[in-house]
C-alpha cells in the first residue's frame, strides 16, 4: 500500500511549519517566567526562569505603584463579556434576518437581502466616524452596548445561515405546515436544531472575531474599567522613557490568549463538523 | 373521515395555466388515485387539496366545509411526502408525535396514540431511533405512521413509493392499501406509475396536461379508455394504434393499408360516414395469432416467462406491439395476428375523443 512507502518529508516540513509559528509563543511563555532586569537586559531567555507566580500575579491584579494598571482579571473579564456578546448576538440576529430572507415571501425580499448584505460588507474600520457619531449621539460612549451594539450584526454570518436554510429540503416547511406548526414553532423545533453545528463553527470564529476587536474599543472605551485585554495589551507597552516590564506584558499576553485557545479547542470537534457535514 | 369536493379549481404560475378546471367529488373513505406523466398538473393539484398551494379559482370542501382559505394545518389534512419530509433531528416517536404535540393533546394520550399506530405498521422498535438510521422501506413506515396518528380527515400521498425499490413497492403497495382500507380514511393518491395506480385506487383520475381526462374505476379506464391519451397511458406495453376508416354504415372499419376490413360488434354502430378517419386501438395483450388479419415481421422479442412480448413491423412500416404466450411464439421471424371486434377501441382520429360510447 502507499502507507508504507510514504516519504518521511512531507511530516518533516509540516513539522518545521508548527515550530515556525509556535516559536514566538513559547518564547512569550518563556519570558514571562523571567523577572523584568533579565529581558531589560536584552537578553532573549529561551529556558524558563524562577519567576512565574509572581509575574502572572502581578498581571492578574494589575501590578503596583510606578507599574499599576487595569488588572489582567478585570481586562479578562470585559473581553470575555464583549466576544461573547457579539458572537451571541451576531449569531442571533443573522439567524432571524436568514429565516425571514430564506423562508418567507414579502415585497423586495432580495433587496433587503441585498442591502443587509451590502452595508454590512463595509468593515468597521470604513463606518468609523459614522458609526462613532451615532454612539456619541445615543450616549454609549464608555458602556458595553457602545463596544458591542455596532459590532453586533453580520452579513457573513446571515449569509452563512441563508445558504445553509436553502439547504433545508421545503418538504420540511410543507410538513411543519400539515403538522401545524407556524412560523415561530417551525423556526424553534426545526430550523434551529437542525442549524446547531452551523452555529457552533460561526461561534467559535465570531468569538474570536470578537476578542481581537482592538480599534472600536480603542475609540469608544476610555474607561479603565471597560478596557479590553487586546487594549490593555498595547497601552502596558510604554512610549516614553519609562522601562516596560516585559515580563508582566507576557504574562498578560499569555493570559489573553487563552480564552480563545480554549474555545477552539472545546469546541473543536463542533467545529470540524459545523463546517463538513450536514445532517440530513 | 369526510368526503372532499374539488369545484372548478385553476391554477396558473404567471403566464403558464397548470390546471384547467379539475372538478372531482370523493365519497367517504373512497381511495383516488390522480395519475399522470410528470408535468400534467397531478402534485399541483394534491398540494392545493393540501392547502400548500393556492387556487387561482375554485373551492376544495373538505366534509362539506369550504377550506379553499383555510391554513393547512386548518384543513385537517395529513400527507405522505415523496421523500418523506421526517424531520431528521427528531426520534421516530418525536417525528409522530409532533403534529399531536402541537395540537395540544395530553402527554399520555399521545404516547398511547403513537405506540398504537407503530404497533399498526411494525416499528414499535424503532421509536426512539433518528430517521437516518432507518431503511427506505421503514422511513416510508414511519411517514405513513405521522399521517395515521393524527387521525386526519384526509390522507394525502404524493409519490410516497418512488424512493423504493421495486420489491419493496409492491409490498408496501400492498400496505397502503390494506391501512387505508382499515382506517377508511379518504385518500388522494398522486402517482406517475400506472399500476401504483390500478392496484390502489377505487377510481382513477387520468390527468394530462392540467385536465383530468378520465375519472373513472381502474377497469373501466382499461377497457373503456375516454381518449387516445388515456388508452396508451394505462396499460403496458402501451395499446398500439392504426389509422383506419369507418366503413359499411359505422359497422366495420377499413384499414386502408392493409386492405383489411373488420366488422364492430353487433351492438357498435360508429357515427360517422364511410370513409371518415378514426384511429383503431388494440392493446398487445388482445392481440392472436392466427390468419386472416395482420402479418408482423418480428424484431425483437422480450420474453417475460410464461410471457413474451413481441415488437415487430407491418407491411407499411408502423411498429405493432404483440403480448403472447411463450408456447405461442414465431419461430420463421413472420408473426400473423388477429384482431379480434370486442378488443377493438376506436377513437376519432381528428380529436382524439372514443367513439361509439
Amino acid at each position: 500500500m502507499m502507507l508504507e512507502r510514504r516519504s518521511p518529508w512531507p511530516h518533516l516540513w509540516l513539522g518545521l511549519g508548527v515550530l515556525v509559528f509556535a516559536f514566538p509563543i513559547y518564547i512569550t511563555l518563556v519570558g514571562s517566567t523571567h523577572d523584568v532586569a533579565t529581558i531589560g537586559r536584552g537578553d532573549v531567555p529561551l529556558l524558563p526562569g524562577p519567576h512565574l507566580a509572581e509575574n502572572y500575579a502581578a498581571a492578574w491584579r494589575g501590578g503596583v505603584g510606578r507599574f499599576a494598571q487595569t488588572p489582567a482579571a478585570l481586562m479578562l473579564a470585559n473581553s470575555l463579556l464583549m466576544a461573547l456578546l457579539i458572537a451571541a448576538g451576531k449569531i442571533a440576529i443573522s439567524l432571524v434576518s436568514a429565516f425571514a430572507v430564506v423562508f418567507f415571501r414579502f415585497p423586495l425580499r432580495m433587496v433587503a437581502f441585498w442591502l443587509i448584505f451590502v452595508t454590512l460588507m463595509l468593515p468597521v474600520e470604513v463606518r468609523i466616524i459614522p458609526t462613532f457619531q451615532v454612539m456619541v449621539r445615543l450616549e454609549l460612549i464608555n458602556t458595553m452596548a457602545g463596544l458591542v451594539v455596532p459590532l453586533i450584526a453580520s452579513a457573513t454570518a446571515t449569509l452563512l445561515f441563508r445558504q445553509f436554510f436553502l439547504t433545508i429540503p421545503p418538504e420540511y416547511v410543507e410538513a411543519a405546515k400539515i403538522d401545524g406548526a407556524g412560523p415561530l414553532r417551525f423556526f424553534k423545533d426545526v430550523v434551529l436544531p437542525l442549524s446547531v453545528t452551523n452555529i457552533a463553527a460561526l461561534f467559535v470564529i465570531l468569538f474570536i472575531y470578537g476578542w481581537n476587536q482592538y480599534l472600536w474599543p480603542l475609540l469608544i472605551v476610555n474607561d479603565r474599567s471597560l478596557e479590553t485585554i487586546v487594549v490593555g495589551l498595547t497601552k502596558m507597552i510604554g512610549t516614553g522613557d519609562a522601562q516596560n516590564e516585559w515580563n508582566v506584558i507576557m504574562a498578560t499576553a499569555v493570559l489573553a490568549l487563552l480564552p480563545p485557545v480554549a474555545v477552539v479547542v472545546l469546541m473543536q470537534r463542533w467545529f470540524v463538523k459545523g463546517l463538513t457535514e450536514t445532517e440530513k | 373521515m369526510a368526503t372532499l369536493s374539488i369545484e372548478g379549481v385553476t391554477k396558473r404560475f404567471g403566464a403558464t395555466q397548470v390546471l384547467h378546471g379539475i372538478d372531482l367529488a370523493v365519497a367517504d373513505g373512497e381511495m383516488i388515485v390522480i395519475v399522470g406523466a410528470s408535468g400534467c398538473g397531478k402534485s399541483t393539484l394534491l398540494r392545493i387539496v393540501a392547502g400548500l398551494e393556492a387556487a387561482t379559482s375554485g373551492r376544495v370542501l373538505i366534509g362539506g366545509r369550504d377550506v379553499t382559505a383555510l391554513e393547512p394545518a386548518a384543513r385537517d389534512v395529513a400527507m405522505v411526502f415523496q421523500n418523506y419530509a421526517l424531520y431528521p433531528h427528531m426520534s421516530v416517536f418525536d417525528n409522530m408525535a409532533y403534529g399531536l404535540r402541537i395540537r395540544g393533546l395530553p402527554r399520555e394520550e399521545i404516547a398511547r396514540r403513537v405506540r398504537e399506530v407503530a404497533e399498526m405498521l411494525e416499528i414499535g422498535q424503532l421509536l426512539s431511533r433518528k430517521p437516518r438510521q432507518l431503511s427506505g422501506g421503514q422511513r416510508q413506515r414511519v411517514a405513513m405512521g405521522r399521517a395515521i396518528v393524527r387521525n386526519p380527515k384526509l390522507f394525502l400521498f404524493d409519490e410516497p413509493l418512488s424512493n423504493l425499490d421495486a420489491k419493496l413497492r409492491v409490498t408496501m403497495r400492498a400496505e397502503i392499501k390494506r391501512l387505508q382500507r382499515q382506517l377508511g380514511v379518504t385518500s388522494l393518491f398522486v402517482t406517475h406509475d400506472q399500476v401504483e395506480a390500478m392496484t390502489l385506487g377505487d377510481r382513477l383520475v387520468v390527468m394530462h396536461e392540467g385536465r383530468a381526462v378520465q375519472v373513472a374505476t381502474p377497469m373501466e379506464v382499461w377497457s373503456r379508455p375516454a381518449d387516445v391519451y388515456v388508452a396508451g397511458f394505462i396499460g403496458s406495453p402501451s395499446m398500439n394504434f392504426l389509422p383506419a376508416q369507418a366503413a359499411g354504415g359505422g359497422r366495420a372499419v377499413h384499414l386502408p393499408a392493409h386492405g383489411l376490413t373488420l366488422p364492430l360488434p353487433e351492438d357498435v354502430r360508429l357515427p360517422l360516414p364511410d370513409g371518415q378517419a378514426v384511429t383503431l386501438g388494440i392493446r398487445p395483450e388482445h392481440l392472436r395469432p392466427g390468419e386472416g388479419g395482420l402479418a408482423l415481421r418480428v424484431e425483437l422479442i422480450e420474453p417475460l416467462g410464461g410471457e413474451a412480448v413481441v415488437h415487430g413491423r407491418l407491411a407499411d412500416g408502423a411498429g405493432l406491439v404483440v403480448r403472447l404466450r411463450s408456447d405461442a411464439l414465431p419461430g420463421d421471424g413472420l408473426l400473423r395476428v388477429v384482431l379480434p371486434p370486442e378488443a377493438l377501441h376506436l377513437f376519432d382520429a381528428a380529436t382524439g375523443r372514443r367513439l361509439a360510447a
